[in-house]
């Protein structure tokens, strides 16, 4: 109850002393928050409210390395097994209790039974302990490579840290209430689902003295409120800020973006560096695509520039790329990327004939509310039929197809062949991250569900590693692999630009979009 | 009449159970399946049984429907699967936009439709009756969409008369709320004034060969007099009828005015929850629209007996 009346008293008191020059940044999100518990859903838009009302313990830079962020100082054991972490002096939880080491290792329990790189930390460590108020260790079983990396991870799951009590709920229900230590309050009297969304400064926030980069470095805050207006329409966003009744549009699609660059008073500009990567998963359980034969021919009949042409548009916003962990990354590399890269649709066909393919029908999922899901499944069909391939297409909903696609059943008990989706860049910087590449079979891959014995033990060689240049071999190596079973056929990679009022100054280049820096003049 | 009311309050019960019984089929039985939203991408097949265990959604589907009307039964319309808000605050936070637009544009429909239609039909054949039918025909023809989007451009856009979008509750003051309210009221106005205007004309035009507005021609009153005291108030029936049916349609949601102009009303809440199978929350939003539907058809019987006095009940 006291609780509650500090974070009310809080609010309020924001609200009075602000009143006299409030200035309110307007955001049209990507998406509408629907839920607010970053560690129950994967929703990049609940990503993004975490990171509007709690704080991390390490941060990754715009260098893709990790820095601290809660996190004073940490240190490692000679033996590489026991990791422990100081938190920063005046860490505040927003109903104004300090944050302790134990708040974090709760947290650090309930984002590892939800998150992929998370469960490989979880299963890696034989013990999370509390040494005292600031300081805990981590005591892994075995030398595992990616700590920092996992605890550090920009996007989703992100672990997030909040107070023990909250963190101890079950990570398969929602956190009750939205008590962070971020630089921001969540005003749940406000919050609208489907419409707004409203957060003010945390003045008690104390940031880090470094300069923002990406995550990490130092959140300022420089307006007093922030609201997500969600706006279903495109084309009533554009018009809203090109009226400017809002300041920032942060998914404007491709088609529109030539009317925004042209109208007065309006930027557009790519803060994300690391893109979007376009993903063909097919379904290893099933024929025909449990012959690698019929894989290959689908790396072999692939021109990215087709997809991306019909999907993105203008070639200012799309890239060539075979890199199964991303262009412009430490790990990129075009190893083994030859089918992917020189389309020939002969060699599909003969691959497919070898295969002895009898004309089963081939059953994309066709998700028809997404455009780029929509485009690239009318572009997977066209080809597939002209390399011989008997295809149908079936029409639903996201929602539909994300049901759909965890049946692993064969197609006429409701299975599926092939689906459309994408990945954020930051998702899949590394193998471990990349569950595209994961040959975990029925039981741990992703929905496609690959199987390969060869490729598991290269990404688990992988997460041992902490040697960067050895990282860099494994990783080609699993590359290698996924070109050779096909784990999925990548189809280029893309960026969404942001368009915003030229009154805003200070925005943050990053794969995540973050408020804090951003001035509104 | 008292009577009669009750009756029709009563036999609301069958029908709401009735709706209850076959919205929730429909929406069990349709593909989709809220735990893989939740679950999100890194999901395993057990993290998915876990989240369904949790909703419920792993019960047999008779056993879910009992705890659904169970809870029906003491008011409580549950809670959503997404935000974990109760359905009443969902549904009480877009009431007022969804019944703000509803009454707005009916209000504006009648003061046109009326005695446009009125009109055509006192000058049936005229270029006035032939001008009012063209317009209805205009309005039932050009989308919404196309119209919403082509006010916002001169209003908002080129003169910046209006804002492009958005609602402001009437607390915030009532120039704000209807300075917001008038594009899209306008804009979704156009079919009502289009349908209403139709009837009327219909409703007045036959009206207006019946024998006592021959008698009270001959009785020598004034055109205006016999068009309004005899002819519109005799057609009004059948119009009314309509704007109840018009009523009863805006209070169910118009996604497409609301998306247009980002107003936050019940047809946006009714489509997102769709999109997300958020069943509780389709469950309540359907019941809500057969209760005002009911109620609405019973204020326009009522209605019925203000300007038909043969009609009792």
């Amino acid at each position: 109850m006291m609780r509650h009346f500090l974070l009310s008293l809080t609010i309020c008191l924001i609200g009075t002393s602000s009143a006299w020059s409030e200035t309110v940044l307007k955001v049209v999100p990507h998406a509408d928050l629907k839920n607010i518990d970053p560690i129950w859903t994967t929703a990049y838009i609940t990503r993004n409210h975490g990171y509007m009302v709690y704080d991390t313990l390490f941060a990754l830079d715009e260098n893709l390395e990790v820095q601290p962020q809660m996190v004073d100082s940490w240190s490692v054991s000679d033996d590489s097994l026991t990791w422990a972490f100081t938190l920063r002096d005046e860490l505040l939880w927003h109903d104004g209790t300090p944050v302790t080491a134990a708040d974090c290792v709760a947290s650090i329990k309930r984002w590892g039974a939800r998150d992929g790189m998370g469960q490989k930390l979880m299963d890696a460590t034989a013990e999370l302990r509390v040494v005292d108020d600031s300081t805990f260790e981590l005591v892994l079983s075995a030398p595992y490579g990616l700590v920092l990396e996992s605890l550090g991870k920009i996007s989703s799951n992100v672990p997030f840290m909040m107070p023990e009590r909250l963190a101890a709920t079950d990570p398969f229900e929602q956190v009750p209430e939205i008590i962070g230590s971020g630089p921001f309050l969540f005003v749940a009297e406000e919050w609208v689902p489907g419409a707004k969304v409203v957060y003010v400064l945390n003045q008690a926030y104390v940031p880090r003295t470094e300069a923002p980069s990406f995550a990490a470095g130092g959140k300022v805050v420089k307006v007093d409120r922030v609201e997500w207006h969600y706006i279903p329409d495109a084309a009533t966003a554009m018009n809203a800020l090109m009226a400017g009744e809002i300041d920032y549009f942060e998914l404007p699609p491709h088609d529109l973006l030539p009317i925004m660059e042209a109208a007065p008073g309006v930027l557009v500009e790519n803060l994300d560096p690391l893109g979007q990567q376009g993903w063909l998963r097919m379904n290893h359980l099933h024929p025909p695509f449990d012959d690698v034969r019929i894989r290959q021919a689908v790396l072999w009949m692939i021109n990215q520039a087709d997809y991306l042409q019909a999907v993105i548009g203008n070639p200012a916003y799309y890239g060539i790329c075979p890199a199964y962990f991303g262009c412009g990354t430490p790990l990129e590399s075009d190893v083994a990327a030859e089918a992917l890269m020189s389309q020939d649709l002969d060699k599909a066909r003969a691959l497919i004939a070898e295969a002895g393919y009898d004309g089963t029908p081939v059953v994309i999922l066709q998700a028809t509310d997404i455009p780029i899901n929509n485009g690239a499944a009318l572009v997977t069909a066209q080809i597939l039929r002209e390399i011989g391939m008997n295809v149908e297409l079936q029409a639903m909903d996201w929602s539909t197809l994300t049901s759909r696609r965890a049946i692993s059943k064969p197609v006429d008990e409701g299975g599926w062949n092939i689906f459309i989706t994408w990945w954020i860049g930051a998702d899949i910087l590394n193998p471990v991250a990349n569950i595209g590449v994961s040959g975990g079979c029925r039981n741990r891959a992703w929905f496609g569900w690959p199987c390969d014995e060869e490729i598991e033990r290269l990404r688990d060689a992988y997460a041992r590693e902490a040697d960067p240049a050895e990282q860099k071999r494994l990783a080609d190596a699993v590359q290698r692999r996924a070109f050779e079973i096909v784990t999925y056929a990548n189809f280029g990679e893309w960026f969404n630009p942001i368009a915003y009022s030229e009154r805003l100054k200070g925005m943050i280049k990053s794969p995540v979009q973050f408020f804090w820096n951003i001035e509104k003049q | 009449m008292l009577g009669f009311v009750s009756r029709r309050l009563l036999a609301t019960i069958p029908v709401m159970a009735v709706v209850a019984v076959f919205v929730f089929l429909l929406l069990h039985l349709s593909p989709g399946d809220p735990a893989t939203v939740i679950a999100g991408d890194y999901a395993s097949p057990e993290d998915i049984a876990r989240i369904r265990a949790k909703l419920g959604l792993d019960q047999p589907i008779h056993v879910q429907f009992l705890t659904w009307i169970e809870r029906l039964a003491t008011g409580d319309l549950g809670i959503s699967i997404f935000s974990n808000l109760p359905v009443a605050t969902l549904i009480g936070q877009r009431l007022e936009p969804t019944l703000a637009l509803a009454l707005v544009t009916l209000t504006l429909a009648i003061l046109i439709a009326v005695p446009l239609g009125t009109l055509a039909a006192w000058k049936a054949g005229s270029w006035i009756d032939r001008f009012v039918m063209g317009f209805a025909v205009l309005g039932f023809s050009v989308p919404v969409f196309v119209l919403g989007y082509a006010l916002i451009w001169l209003m908002a856009i080129k003169l910046a008369w209006f804002p492009v979008q958005g609602y402001a509750p009437l607390a915030e003051g009532f120039w704000p709320f209807l300075h917001r309210l008038v594009l899209p009221s306008a804009t979704l106005s156009v079919i009502y004034i289009a349908l209403i205007a139709r009837i009327t004309r219909a409703s007045v035009l036959e009206v207006l060969s019946e024998d006592y507005v021959r008698t009270a021609r001959a009785k020598g009153l004034n055109e205006r007099l016999v068009l309004l005291r005899h002819a519109l108030a005799n057609a009004a029936v059948p119009i009314v009828t309509v704007i109840g049916i018009g009523f009863s349609l805006l209070i169910g949601g118009v996604v497409v005015t609301e998306s247009v102009y980002n107003i936050p009303g019940l047809g946006r809440l009714t489509v997102d929850a769709v999109l997300r199978r958020d069943y509780p929350v389709i469950q309540g939003i359907i019941l809500v629209f057969s209760a005002a539907y009911v109620l609405v058809n019973l204020l326009v019987d009522l209605l019925y007996t203000v300007f038909d006095p043969r009609i009792h009940y």
